[in-house]
């Protein structure tokens, strides 16, 4: 059975609502991501809002309307979730974020104690560690020559940083990236994807129910923090370890993907390398021109709380509508060269980390890790080469690699 | 058309052409006014788009939310009465003149 085919029938099919381009496209199929650009350009050309026949949702994918419907979060909701699943009509598959799936003025409260605990401060805080383990990975790795830009770089670099700066035990580790994946392929459709990472989550989900707790949590950690705050009164203590879960669902994938698609990029691409290496402070914005250019997270839901007219089209209440935040971040009507990854692009704007109130709330964490470990790379790395089959990972929501064999030479 | 002025470290100004409704990041990054980082693209939370606000100028501007007040104490250079992120002055006629001067660092 292949990752595209339909599990069940719960979404009745229906036809495509008067003057919307309808079509046969399937951003769930393994077809759609091994090559995604294709298609992203058929659904941007075909108009500025479109209907997606096979899950019977409304698609945006051009970067105008990808912004607005980001920036109206109240017409735009996401408290019947951000993924496939209308909340209002199917129980979520696990308790229902307090910051992610929620809308103002609950979402308000919530998101200001993350944004609190993960501020320019705090990261000013882990910065010299970070730092320093970047640049010892980055040796560590020159030694060896040759090896996986995924297992042994990309993620091994955000696992020697991320569940420390959590204050998470040592053991039980292995589940958090198991638990991310599944977290990030329950936001597709009923497919194979999400039917078989649900039915393998058990022990994931437990492992992270557990850390969660305020006793598994070192003292100083960013879930200790969380947990502070429900001393200061300012969220509840049963409200603290759904936020501490909401870093561990999203903190650790979005960052080895992030850090995998600046490692292809500058794989494929040796003349951004070189410039690059010339100037390494760009390295904060050769890792943010990687997410724009490869959007690691590459989609996410909204539902409709009242008819709303959006480019000229009228879409009814309760609708899903899809961002395709990939096509956005290379719309020709919003980037100059799209298709290019320049590390000197001015990438403000671009919506990789989304956009608007629910913008992700740890994009400092990930500009940190990215640039610390290119910032290692363009002192240390003279050359990046491929060696070996590159193999793409298949995930409802998140675009990246399996494995990236390449070889490097010190500088 | 509102005119702001930045003012570079070193002394040197940009003079550019703002929208009514526009902030003043996005004035600034349209005209590539280097020095304005914006990484977050003007939701207020990276604290990249920071300015000191040219004297007499202050109190016209709208008032600071508490976000705002709270990443400003995050921001690289130094924080002073007059510290503002660029990305919460929304531009109005009245603004015309508006000088920003521009820190040392953004990150």
């Amino acid at each position: 059975m292949s990752a595209t085919s339909r599990i069940d029938s719960a979404t009745p099919e229906r036809s495509a609502p008067a003057g919307v381009p309808q079509l046969d496209v399937d951003p769930f199929s393994t077809e759609f991501f091994e090559d995604p650009h294709r298609i992203h350009d058929v659904l941007r050309e075909a108009g500025p809002v479109v209907w997606l026949e096979k899950w019977s949702v409304y698609g945006v994918a051009r970067h105008a309307e990808v912004h607005a419907v980001l920036n109206d979060p109240l017409t735009f909701c996401s408290s019947r979730g951000v993924g496939l699943s209308d909340f209002a009509k199917e129980k979520p598959w696990r308790p229902q974020s307090i910051i992610l799936e929620a809308d103002p003025p609950a979402h308000t409260r919530t998101r200001a104690v993350l944004a609190q605990v993960l501020s320019p401060t705090a990261m000013k805080q882990v910065r010299e560690h970070f730092t320093a383990l970047a640049a010892a990975k980055v040796d560590e790795l020159l030694v060896r020559g040759s090896f996986d830009a995924v297992a042994d770089l990309a993620e091994a670099y955000p696992l020697s940083v991320f569940p420390d700066a959590m204050g998470l035990k040592q053991e039980g580790r292995e589940n958090l990236l198991p638990y991310a994946s599944l977290v990030f392929n329950a936001f597709g459709p009923p497919n194979q994807l999400r039917q078989e990472a649900i039915e393998r989550s058990a022990p994931h989900q437990a492992y992270v129910a557990a850390q969660c707790q305020r006793e598994n949590l070192a003292p100083g950690g960013f879930g200790a923090c969380i947990h502070a705050r429900a001393d200061a009164g300012d969220i509840t203590a049963e409200e603290a370890p759904l936020l501490v879960r909401s870093l561990l669902s999203a903190g650790l994938d979005t960052t080895v993907n992030g850090i995998g698609a600046a490692m292809y990029c500058l794989a494929r691409f040796p003349d951004q390398l070189a410039r690059l290496r010339s100037d390494p402070t760009l390295a904060r914005n050769a890792f943010e021109e990687a997410i724009r250019f490869e959007s690691p997270v590459q989609t996410f839901f909204r539902t409709t709380t009242r008819e709303v007219e959006l480019a000229g089209h009228r879409i009814g209440e309760g609708e899903k509508v899809l961002m395709f935040l990939g096509a956005a971040n290379r719309d020709p009507r919003r980037w100059e060269n799209p298709d290019r990854y320049d590390v000197a692009r001015r990438t403000s704007g671009h919506v990789g980390f989304g956009s608007g109130i629910h913008m992700c709330v740890g994009q400092l964490l990930a500009r940190l890790e990215g640039e610390v470990m290119l910032a290692a790379i363009a002192r240390k790395v003279a050359s990046i080469e491929i060696s070996g089959p590159v193999k793409r990972r298949y995930n409802n929501t998140l675009r990246g690699l399996e494995s990236l064999p390449i070889t490097i030479s010190p500088a | 058309m509102p005119s702001i002025t930045f003012v570079h470290p070193d002394g040197r100004a940009q003079r550019i052409d703002a929208r009514v409704g526009e902030s003043a990041m996005q004035a600034a990054t349209r005209h590539d006014v280097g020095g304005i980082l914006a990484e977050c693209g003007g939701n207020a939370m990276c604290a990249t788009c920071h300015v000191y606000v040219d004297e007499g100028w202050l109190a016209r501007l709208p008032a600071m939310g508490d976000d705002e007040d709270a990443l400003l104490d995050g921001a690289a250079a130094e924080r002073r009465a007059n510290s503002r992120l660029s990305c919460q002055i929304k531009l109005a006629a009245d603004l015309d003149g508006l000088v920003l001067n521009l820190p040392d660092r953004q990150l």
